[in-house]
């Protein structure tokens, strides 16, 4: 397996299936880890960090018994392979962008990856299309088991796993929920759904995480408290939230098809007409105008394209899935023309291009 | 040293880590509690938890001045180094990463309010590892081995590094899971 192999596919998170897969894109936990012996990464030597990826080996070739994996050297790549992994979420910007040896991991169906010598020695995360949190812990928890039986973790009775930052120790877990709310970004009821999330310590987040702008309606909601609590407790509070989010943005979702149902159409058939005709578009109003199109086809407005063709879209007009896919480094100008013929063919009237995958 | 909006003293030097990059305030009390209570609550919510924490370690500091403890004090505080990495409670301040699993016994003091304003709790009740952890301060103790070695080899004082590096051996041999 190799890292081009993975522009043909979508990966997991954006399959468009799974419960609730209208609003809600994906699941996904992580977890961060450190080994006992080792600094923390912003203290460890060179030599530390090719120790860590070294001590890990074994972890990882256990891992690789049971699936197909691709272990990348993260040092070795060009910016536009770290930038499309970043775009397809599997690795953080932090290991993109940081020096020294550091790996990621990646299964086949890219619904798991494991990140060497990032924030944190190790950082496993799994994700499910739609909302399956369940199917996630169960998973990354017996990964989680399966790299423990190698190493020692840093861990202490009273604090649990010891992170490089406290705000991550105890369980070291992080549960997100990614949900698409067009509807409610629209009626302005935004703002108080995050207000009362904040208020049960619970985060919001972009589509890239920390400090990323809400990109295309997508919002991460993720838990901020990791000690203290059981890891089923985590994801039950996030479990428990995510349902009464799903029914304020079909409740706008309602309240627009019943009250404004001309603007709506006009919104999303307007934003369905620029994808399929303009000649040169940016990123932003690409993510911008592909969301009113999503909520199109899920409010039965748009009746010839599929939920997992938008969703692919969403990705693979990102800067750096354009310039893999069309094989050239392109400035920014020559992407936002290619942004727009890669649209306007995988849109075309003639009937969408099924994805490779089906 | 003047505070950065008036004429005082400046007593409260906080490090802002919003945007990635360290921006260094000097202020006197007044302003500092001004600048730290304005616009908590949205900051919070808006610029996730590294922001959070460096804010909440920053009102601690300011906390600790109204309670009387003299800048030197906290000065000093700063410059508690741990004696396993090496790193000052200052960097961490600065950094908001801690420099190795020692650090949480090491600063214990100053990061358990941090921890309990952060998660509202203070003891872990997840899962455990399965191995043993009974040799955690044994697998500690060679984050400082190696690091003395590093420094020796450095100074040139090669007798006292191979030294060290039979020592760690020992200790890793030792601890094979």
């Amino acid at each position: 397996m190799e890292l081009d192999d993975l522009t043909r596919y979508s990966g997991e998170w954006l399959r468009g299936v799974g419960p609730e897969s209208d609003i809600v894109i994906s699941s996904r936990i992580r977890l961060a880890r450190n080994l006992a012996d080792y600094p923390f990464i912003s203290r460890a030597s060179d030599q530390d960090r090719v120790h860590i990826l070294n001590d890990l080996h074994e972890s990882i070739q256990d891992i690789a018994q049971n699936e197909e994996i691709l272990c990348v050297n993260v040092e070795d790549l060009g910016g536009v392979d770290r930038q499309f992994l970043v775009e397809r979420q599997l690795i953080s910007r932090e290991l993109a962008e940081s020096r020294g040896a550091r790996s990621v991991t990646i299964g086949r169906a890219e619904n798991f990856s494991l990140m060497v010598n990032e924030e944190d020695h190790v950082r496993i995360q799994v994700m499910q299309s739609g909302l399956d949190l369940d199917t996630a812990w169960e998973r990354i928890n017996r990964i989680d088991d399966q790299i423990e039986q190698h190493v020692t973790y840093a861990f202490d009775e009273t604090l649990g796993y010891l992170t490089a930052c406290p705000t991550n120790v105890g369980t070291g877990m992080r549960v997100s929920v990614m949900l698409h709310l067009p509807a409610l970004v629209m009626t302005r009821h935004i703002e108080k759904v995050f207000r009362s999330l904040h208020k049960i310590s619970l985060a919001v987040r972009g589509l890239y995480g920390e400090g990323s702008q809400a990109m295309g309606d997508f919002y991460q909601i993720s838990n901020q408290v990791t000690l203290g609590r059981a890891e089923e407790d985590i994801i039950k509070q996030v479990c428990d939230v995510v349902p009464v989010i799903i029914g304020y943005e079909r409740q706008a979702r309602d309240f627009l098809v019943r009250e404004k149902q001309e603007n709506l159409h006009d919104r999303v058939a307007r934003a369905y007409g620029i994808l399929r005709n303009a000649q040169t578009i940016s990123s932003e109003e690409t993510m911008h105008l592909l969301s009113s199109v999503r909520m199109g086809i899920n409010l039965g407005l748009i009746e010839d394209l599929k939920i997992p063709v938008i969703n692919e879209l969403f990705i693979h007009t990102q800067p750096a899935h354009l310039q893999k896919l069309s094989g050239t480094e392109l400035d920014t100008t020559d992407r936002n023309i290619e942004r727009a013929r890669y649209l306007r063919t995988h849109l075309s009237s003639q009937g969408p291009r099924e994805s490779e995958k089906n | 040293m003047k505070c950065q909006k008036c004429d005082k003293p400046a007593t409260c030097h906080i490090t802002e880590l919003t945007n990635g990059t360290p921006q260094e305030l000097h202020l006197c009390e007044d302003h500092a509690r001004q600048y730290l209570t304005a616009g908590a609550e949205e900051t919070v919510a808006g610029k996730g938890m590294a922001a959070a924490m460096a804010q909440h370690m920053a009102q601690q500091m300011a906390q600790q001045m109204a309670v009387g403890q003299t800048a030197e004090e906290l000065e000093k505080l700063d410059q508690q180094a741990c004696p396993v990495c090496g790193i000052t409670f200052y960097e961490f301040r600065s950094q908001g990463r801690l420099g190795c699993p020692n650090d949480y016994l090491c600063f214990q003091s100053q990061l358990e309010p941090l921890i309990l304003n952060i998660h509202g709790e203070s003891q872990h009740a997840g899962k455990s590892p399965k191995g043993n952890p009974g040799t955690s301060h044994q697998r500690t103790q060679l984050i400082r081995l190696r690091r003395e070695m590093k420094e020796a080899v450095a100074r040139e004082e090669y007798e006292k590094a191979s030294e060290l590096r039979d020592r760690i051996r020992a200790i890793e041999e030792d601890a094979a899971p």
